[in-house]
């Protein structure tokens, strides 16, 4: 439609708007988030629903102890590998559409424990994820700057056409993997179908260079 | 205190146990005092309920891992070369069983004393992994038993619950070993160095590992 024309209208007393607008603006305007947290990241995003910082200003004060009533999970904190499975089978049990934001070092890289033996090094090794906030931990303002994004990701979503989101697209799945526990580690170690290790290359002198994917020869790899 | 006096004030008291003085040459002088696993617990409950000393507060458990050590030295050996005696130089390996240890810091609350270091060593680290639990003498002492039992593989008789703690039940390494090799997960290591950067490029020119 117009927008002079829409304008127009709106003045009138007339609101115009797409079924897809008011279906982005209504999921836009409330995010339920789960209600856990793994580590200390978890205190900052406490603090980020409280009164100081205040999230319920953009929608997403219902924290939900079930995740068959929340659509956003923050991890926030470090995955344990012990912890990894159950992580993973909350968010499958989250309804559609659902998004994941990775908080904090740990969740998306192991952070400082990256090498430790019970460490997750991301949790996007089984869950996709839509944003990640760096940090140790992120302030409460990157945890809002990161919501907000999503907000504006959710308000551009199309509801039709090769662009459209996951939960509209009844091929992609909407329940991954949950990983076991091994004898040595966790199996599968990561989901392949979710998660591909970037492509880097460690010379022998220890420095390091990223190959673009057309370049590398990763391709042939990709299962 | 005197750890002399201690010493001497348990053997009197507990007949037949070994104790041996470990001298801490440091500065900070702590010396401590291995018990053997026979007698660890007869030896624990002396402490705490001795008039003299009641340690009744243990504060802290930890292992250690003492992994075997393959000494090889020089030896003369005279030996017939060509039908003539002569000496020659031999190699000889000889292996030392490692073991694990676990200390216990004890304090006494009541005398306003301590700490006194206990330690207590396995007979090897693969079989003979047992060792007697002091969590009946100090229930403080159960989660970090369960710690040690779980990432050192020391196993506590006695112990009124002993699974792990921090790993899952079906894992079956003990990561605080030296020995212990964790998994080949080093896809991705964006600043990779020394020995995170041997195990990524090890990973990366084995094209992926698992």
């Amino acid at each position: 439609m117009d927008e002079k024309l829409k304008n127009e209208l709106s003045k009138q007393g007339i609101i115009t708007t797409t079924l897809q607008g008011l279906y982005n603006w209504g999921r836009t305007s409330s995010l339920w988030p789960l209600n856990f947290g793994l580590a200390c990241c978890a205190i900052e995003m406490i603090a980020t629903t409280m009164a100081r910082y205040d999230m319920a200003r953009f929608g997403a004060e219902v924290f939900r102890p079930s995740p068959r009533q929340a659509d956003l999970m923050i991890v926030a904190g470090t995955v344990t590998k012990k912890m990894a499975p159950q992580v993973v089978r909350l968010y499958n049990q989250m309804p559609e559409p659902k998004y994941v934001i990775c908080m904090g070092a740990c969740a998306i890289s192991g952070g400082p424990f990256k090498q430790g033996y019970n460490v997750l090094k991301g949790i996007d090794r089984y869950i996709p994820v839509d944003l990640y906030i760096p940090g140790c931990p992120p302030r409460p303002e990157a945890l809002l700057d990161a919501f907000m994004e999503l907000q504006k990701r959710i308000d551009q979503q199309q509801l039709t056409g090769a662009n459209r989101p996951r939960h509209l697209n009844a091929d992609e799945p909407s329940e991954f993997t949950v990983p076991r526990f091994g004898a040595h580690d966790l199996e599968p170690a990561n989901n392949p179908n979710v998660w591909k290790a970037p492509l880097v290359q460690i010379s022998q002198t220890g420095t390091l260079q990223t190959v673009s994917p057309q370049a590398g020869t990763d391709e042939s790899r990709s299962d | 205190m005197n750890l002399e006096a201690i010493k001497s004030e348990i053997e009197a008291a507990v007949p037949g146990c070994r104790l041996e003085l470990v001298v801490n040459p440091s500065p900070s002088g702590q010396h401590s005092l291995r018990i053997d696993a026979a007698h660890a617990v007869a030896v624990a409950l002396y402490l705490r309920d001795a008039p003299g000393l009641r340690f009744d507060f243990c504060s802290n458990v930890t292992g250690i891992d003492w992994p075997g050590k393959q000494t090889t030295e020089k030896v003369k050996v005279s030996k017939l070369v060509d039908g003539i005696e002569q000496e020659v130089e031999e190699l000889r390996t000889t292996a030392a069983p490692g073991s694990l240890e676990v200390v216990y810091h004890l304090y006494s609350i009541e005398k306003k004393h301590g700490p006194l270091v206990l330690r207590m060593s396995t007979g090897d680290r693969d079989a003979n992994v047992h060792l007697p639990s002091l969590t009946p003498v100090w229930r403080s002492a159960e989660l970090q038993e369960r710690e040690i039992f779980d990432l050192f593989g020391v196993v506590f008789d006695g112990h009124p619950d002993l699974r792990r703690l921090l790993m899952w039940d079906e894992f079956q390494d003990h990561p605080m070993r030296r020995d212990y090799v964790d998994p080949d997960d080093y896809e991705y290591e964006p600043t990779a160095h020394d020995g995170v950067l041997r195990r990524a490029s090890q990973h990366l020119s084995e094209g992926g590992g698992r």
